[in-house]
């Protein structure tokens, strides 16, 4: 395994509720300064705070680099405006954005929208996959250059690079096209959370990031082969995929902690594993599991995100950086190109070139 | 002097925008939104509109691809928006049909949010099971059922708006109607505005019914100043059975304005933006919404057909269909041979107008006399370019208004509801 496989680093600016702009751009602006890839914000109809894709809108003019990543729920929302926000998040960005897919697994939620009942856990990951599918569609059914313009004929946009997607899913169905053209990362990064047995497969097969939470860096390394090993079954080349250790991390208030280490409890479900000791500790705990090729990155999580991502960037972070382990600067402007993944071919464009070839 | 309300639609899908013009950039870039919300700002407006779309059109059984098509969603863009404006009012259209109250409510609120209290929902509702083929429980509503079904959306909005105490104390909710079966507890406390500005469109009775029992301002399509004044007096009237005061309800009819130096040039700067928002293929394209019918192999500069409409064939979906086909027709012949006028030519005389012609002393005078005289409570510009066509309106006409004390100089507060002189909705805990 490489061991000069570069560093993704990612951060939650969520934490206790909070409705202003002001406090979310700060901590993005904070997250920006670190060269980190995204920032991530925390969603549930299940808990009070605000709507996450909102948020990160309202951040993404006042910040230029940083990657913008909500979390969008798939169980009770509608598919087709999912991908039109997520799209127009790509647009007001300049190509920054990216959504974490979850779940609404509660009868609580579901009387939010009175709808439909609970379900199963395996049928709202399935139901997550395949609205992570139609918006890939959706934001396919636009070519790039669908957009002429032709004043000769009086065309605004050439038709026939728009499709119709066509969808049948095992709860809805999407004719499509979008109406939002392709974004400007073609596809905008699409995160889900592999940890739990029934989320891991739509998470290999549809994300570009998946999250898994160890406690060891070989426990990592065996989540990463295992995500790895379901995208090539699905016929997804592995290295389209990022696979980051998620962390909830307490950086406490000094350097480093007498006792640093990791830490799981019940009380802690659902946050990743949990971290405590100094901004150095952690820079050691991330130096050492990704020298050893176990994993392409963290998504930190941070206790007390005023305090704790204030020492990640300019403590951990500026560490890393000082080891060569961790860039300086971005050296492209979309979250694509921070994570280093290829801005993905038109399915439907290609599907005509074939056929014009074959 | 009563003042005048202003806000400016970012042009969008339809055939008056005109995007063969070399000065029309982007309709998807944020900059062009940027460049539209922040002349608005600079002219003190009320707010800034967009509209939405939910399935691109389709005629002839194809894709539509004359005017322009594609956009942002709404609520994204204006979230966005708040970021380069300090005092404009931010107006997203979302569909009250395929959204669900939990979650629009939600979103609404965040965004005011986030503005510091400037969000406003443009209420509409579609019934067509073409639009409906991209939601989840498809076309479903009959006519009668899209308006109950709004007027419980946004009662239930109101209430979720409503519980949680001014104080910040969240506090349970149920609402059991008809439509909504919904319980548990809002994520979001009060927002500043309290209630996001509710603005209904549309001319109907039930729309009329609609805005006067719930909504904060109606966008209305313009007529005349006579026209404009028999409506205003008949929403206004509506008013009192709900409690409700004239002040209450805005009304803000969509509005185009040409300037010229002198009312002539203005008046051949209309025919020209005519001529331009009229192409060859759409005056073919135009004649085919009436008739129903294949006329592509028609000249634009010839004249009319002389076969008959087909009013049932299902020739144009997703956009409003054409009332009374065979009497529009009766009537374009009649215009057409009178005049001698080919069908290019007689789309253009027939169709959409411009409403506000002239000079910028000429506009900003007759601006002034529908507000005087009760014909609207102010007007929702609708430029015909993107992103600039607001400068010229807000450089020129702005500060006459100003000058004549029609129109404000300066934001005195700080959100929507304070621009439009409306209270904060009353809290019903």
């Amino acid at each position: 395994m490489s061991a000069t496989r570069p560093l993704h680093l990612a951060a939650e600016i969520g934490g206790p509720p909070r409705y202003d702009a002001d406090s979310h751009v700060a901590l993005a602006r904070l997250a920006e300064q670190g060269a980190l890839d995204f920032v991530t914000l925390g969603d549930s109809f299940a808990r009070p705070g605000p709507d996450a894709l909102a948020v990160l809108a309202r951040v993404a003019p006042a910040t230029t680099r940083i990657g913008l990543v909500p979390t969008v729920t798939t169980t009770h929302t509608e598919p087709f405006h999912v991908s039109s926000a997520v799209a127009t998040l790509d647009w007001v960005s300049g190509g920054r954005a990216g959504w974490h897919a979850d779940v609404s697994t509660t009868e609580a939620e579901a009387r939010l929208f009175g709808r439909r009942g609970a379900a199963p856990a395996a049928a709202l990951w399935q139901e997550a996959g395949e609205t992570a599918d139609v918006g890939a569609r959706l934001w396919d059914s636009w070519e790039d250059d669908a957009e002429i313009r032709d004043v000769a004929t009086g065309r605004f946009i050439d038709r026939d690079k728009l499709h119709y997607v066509d969808f049948e899913g095992s709860t809805f169905s999407v004719r499509g096209p979008a109406i939002v053209p392709r974004p400007p990362q073609g596809r905008p990064v699409t995160v889900f959370d592999g940890t739990g047995g029934p989320a891991r497969e739509s998470a290999a097969r549809y994300a570009d990031v998946v999250y898994v939470r160890a406690t060891s860096p070989e426990q990592a390394a065996s989540l990463r082969a295992d995500v790895r090993r379901i995208a090539a079954a699905h016929g997804r080349d592995p290295d389209t995929l990022r696979v980051l250790v998620a962390l909830t991390v307490d950086l406490g208030d000094a350097e480093t902690a007498p006792e640093p280490g990791l830490e799981s409890g019940p009380q802690l479900a659902g946050r990743g594993t949990y971290f405590r000791g100094g901004p150095v500790d952690l820079a050691e705990l991330i130096t050492q599991w990704h020298r050893g090729g176990a994993v392409d990155g963290f998504h930190l999580t941070p206790i007390t995100p005023e305090r704790d991502l204030e020492r990640i960037v300019n403590g951990t972070v500026a560490l890393l950086q000082h080891r060569s382990l961790f860039r300086t600067f971005y050296p492209g402007g979309t979250l694509r190109e921070h994570l280093r993944l290829a801005r993905p071919a038109n399915r439907y464009a290609h599907a005509r070139t074939a056929g014009a070839t074959s | 002097m009563k003042q005048m309300h202003l806000a400016a639609h970012f042009p969008g899908v339809n055939s008056t925008t005109v995007w063969a013009d070399p000065r029309s950039r982007s309709q998807i870039d944020f900059a062009s939104f940027e460049h539209l919300a922040r002349t608005a700002e600079r002219g003190r407006f009320d707010f800034f509109f967009l509209a939405e779309g939910l399935r691109l059109r389709e005629h002839n059984g194809r894709i539509h691809d004359l005017d322009v098509v594609g956009r942002p969603e709404s609520l994204t863009v204006l979230n966005a928006l708040a970021a380069v404006t300090d005092r404009l009012g931010l107006a997203a259209t979302v569909n009250a049909t395929f959204n669900e109250p939990y979650e629009l409510a939600r979103r609404l609120a965040t965004l005011d949010h986030l503005s510091g209290g400037r969000a406003a929902w443009n209420v509409v509702t579609s019934s067509d099971a073409f639009t409906g083929e991209n939601f989840r429980r498809g076309g479903y509503l009959d006519r009668a059922d899209r308006y109950t079904r709004a007027a419980e959306f946004v009662s239930t909005a109101r209430e979720l708006w409503d519980s949680w105490t001014p104080d910040g104390t969240s506090r349970p909710f149920a609402h059991s109607g008809q439509h909504f079966e919904v319980s548990g507890e809002f994520t979001v406390p009060r927002s500043p505005q309290g209630h996001p500005v509710v603005i209904q469109a549309g001319d109907s009775d039930e729309g009329r019914e609609f805005a006067a029992s719930a909504a904060d301002v109606i966008f209305t399509r313009h007529g005349t100043l006579e026209a404009g004044r028999v409506f205003y007096a008949d929403v206004k009237e509506r008013l009192a059975k709900y409690g409700r005061q004239p002040d209450d309800l805005k009304i803000m009819p969509g509005v185009t304005v040409v300037l010229g130096d002198t009312d002539a040039e203005a008046q051949q700067n209309a025919a020209e933006i005519r001529r331009q928002q009229v192409s060859p293929q759409n005056a073919i394209l135009a004649l085919e919404q009436v008739w129903g019918r294949d006329l592509s192999s028609y000249d634009p500069d010839g004249p009319l057909p002389d076969i008959e409409p087909d009013p049932d064939s299902g020739l144009v979906k997703g956009r409003v269909r054409v009332a009374d086909p065979l009497a529009v027709a009766a009537r374009w012949r009649a215009l057409s041979a009178a005049k001698g006028l080919s069908i290019r030519q007689t789309v253009i005389e027939s169709t959409a107008r411009q409403s506000f012609i002239g000079s910028p002393q000429s506009v900003a005078a007759e601006l002034e006399t529908f507000v005087s005289t009760d014909a609207a409570d102010g007007f929702i510009l609708v430029p015909h370019l993107t992103p600039g066509g607001l400068d010229d309106f807000v450089d020129r006409v702005v500060p006459l208004l100003q000058e004549r004390g029609a129109f404000r100089s300066e934001y005195t507060g700080s959100t929507l509801r304070s621009h439009l002189g409306l209270a904060e909705p009353v809290w019903k805990g």
